[in-house]
């Protein structure tokens, strides 16, 4: 029950894998994985596509089983920890048009205190204070829909908020939205990693930069890098394709707009 | 109108199928709205039709075999359910192939219900009454049936609202969180199927597909909150219900189509009516 000690981190383990592989067809995805997270850490994961970033999240997640090795959050299998992780996933997957408010989507994250009827008083007061965490509690009442894409992405880090997480897994969370919103989501993301343990799939480099402790490189294999990230090590894990897409957003946030004609 | 209200009086089939329009007014605006917003109406109209192979083997087998018990309506109740169940199944476990076999399970259980009605003793029953619905031929047990569904749905749906919701917006999330979101799509088409079967008997397997989803469909263009679309949605369809049956009994016209007429109309004149935004 108790993350796992570790005795060359000040802070205990939060997640743990050994060894871990795993397939969906004939060729493996992840290869002899293993790497500790511990608990204050802000880990970000970046690597191609295919590499197996998602795949890793899935795992973590409970929902796939690795086939080979073994993967321990908080000391239990990844299926039996889910109460205690936090998920945001992209905000993309989402019907745009459901009918529901942020305040209702945001209670998501309380379902597994909901018996039968309504959420209690206590599930609500959590669920307005994660809002307020995201600076949306003035939004609580407002339709999904009406939100913008950057309202959106922390309605859903404030629905993981109120699972009251211990680990923040967060998939992308700057994937298709402007720069202009990206900021608030750093400011956001920035203020979170100074109180929870946070892993979070990207491909954004400023990101990486911004709220990331060290790095795990996954592309079958899983390599650690801190930071920052030397040119050579981008090139090497995405053959240079994500240090242009840097270089064009780095461009268009300097005001040259022909770059994104480009992207 | 005076005619149609001493009509309510007087005659009970009038009477009966007033009763069963206000009562099937709450669940078909509460499910539709689930439907409609989930965007499942394909497979409603899979289950609806699917209730005919139901309705024409409880002819058969009742009247072969002199099952009192076996009416058309438990027949159809039976197929609906299972068509849910086999439709939801599906759905969760071959995604895709999912449109294929909604597609099988609709034809095959309207040409099994033709095939039973064909070699079914005696006196052939009227399939269009079941297609089309008359309201001739609603009872005083179909009430009590359709106010017996109704309840149980809606204290499904009362109890689970939230559960429904949270599988409809994000079941990966909803099963992260420990719930079982399979059974509750289940349970989601299942108060469909049931839903279905209670007004079949007036409005016919068409038009109640029609009633489930149409006002639910006006009401989402006005409105971003699920539980105000359901208010509305059970708002219309009990304006469609009773002032459709007062409108028809006075203009002498079949009740369920001018019902679904007037629906499609209102839905059609809502795509001229600007959206509100917040």
């Amino acid at each position: 029950m108790n993350p796992v000690e570790s005795s060359e981190h000040p802070t205990p383990v939060v997640a743990e894998a050994r060894g871990l592989s795993f397939r969906y067809q004939k060729p493996l995805v992840l290869e002899d994985v293993s790497f500790r997270i511990h608990e204050g850490e802000s880990l970000c994961v970046i690597g191609p596509n295919g590499g197996g970033k998602s795949t890793l999240l899935k795992l973590m997640l409970g929902l796939l089983e690795p086939g080979r090795g073994s993967l321990k959050i908080l000391g239990k299998s990844p299926a039996k920890a889910r109460c205690d992780i936090g998920y945001v996933p992209q905000a993309l997957r989402f019907d745009p048009l459901y009918p529901v408010s942020a305040l209702d989507i945001v209670l998501m994250g309380r379902l597994d205190r909901l018996g039968v009827g309504l959420y209690s008083k206590a599930c609500r007061e959590v669920a307005m204070n994660a809002l307020e965490e995201v600076a949306l509690a003035d939004s609580s009442s407002r339709p999904f829909s009406d939100l913008s894409g950057g309202q959106r992405q922390r309605v859903l880090i404030a629905r993981a908020l109120a699972c009251e997480p211990k680990l923040l897994l967060l998939d992308e969370p700057t994937a298709n939205i402007d720069l202009s919103v990206e900021a608030q989501l750093l400011e956001t993301l920035t203020r979170l990693r100074e109180k929870m343990t946070i892993l979070l799939v990207t491909h954004d480099l400023d990101l990486v930069s911004a709220v990331g402790d060290s790095v795990l490189c996954v592309n079958r294999r899983i390599h650690r890098h801190s930071l920052p990230l030397s040119g050579e090590v981008v090139k090497e894990i995405y053959s240079g394709i994500i240090r242009v897409e840097h270089d064009l957003r780095t461009r268009h946030s300097q005001g040259d707009h022909s770059a994104c004609q480009h992207d | 109108m005076t005619e149609f209200f001493d009509a309510v009086q007087t005659i009970p089939l009038i009477r009966y199928s007033l009763l069963a329009g206000i009562i099937s007014a709450f669940t078909f605006g509460a499910v539709g709205s689930l439907v409609v917003t989930r965007r499942i109406g394909y497979i409603a109209a899979a289950i609806a039709h699917s209730m005919l192979g139901g309705i024409g083997a409880a002819f058969y087998f009742g009247r072969t075999y002199d099952l009192d018990w076996l009416t058309p309506m438990f027949g159809g109740f039976l197929a609906a359910l299972l068509s849910a169940l086999i439709i939801g199944w599906v759905s969760l476990r071959a995604s895709e192939r999912e449109d294929t076999i909604i597609s099988a399970i609709w034809a095959f259980g309207m040409a099994a219900g033709i095939l039973f009605i064909h070699y079914t003793p005696g006196q052939k029953p009227n399939l269009e009454s079941y297609i089309f619905g008359n309201i001739l031929v609603t009872s005083g047990s179909d009430v009590t049936a359709t106010f017996a569904l109704g309840i149980l749905v809606l204290l499904l749906i009362a109890l689970f609202y939230h559960k429904l919701v949270a599988v409809c917006f994000d079941e990966e999330f909803a099963r992260l969180r420990g719930i079982n979101s399979n059974a509750y799509f289940l349970l989601l088409l299942a108060i469909t199927a049931v839903s279905m079967v209670l007004m079949v008997r007036v409005a016919g397997i068409i038009l109640s597909l029609a009633l489930l989803i149409l006002p639910a469909a006006t009401a989402s263009r006005f409105s971003r909150q699920l539980w105000v679309i359901m208010l509305v949605a059970i708002g219309l369809t009990l304006i469609y219900n009773t002032g459709g049956l007062a409108m028809s009994f006075q203009l002498n016209v079949p009740t369920g189509p001018f019902v679904v007429i007037c629906a499609a109309v209102v839905y059609g004149l809502s795509f001229f009516v600007k959206r509100k935004r917040a």
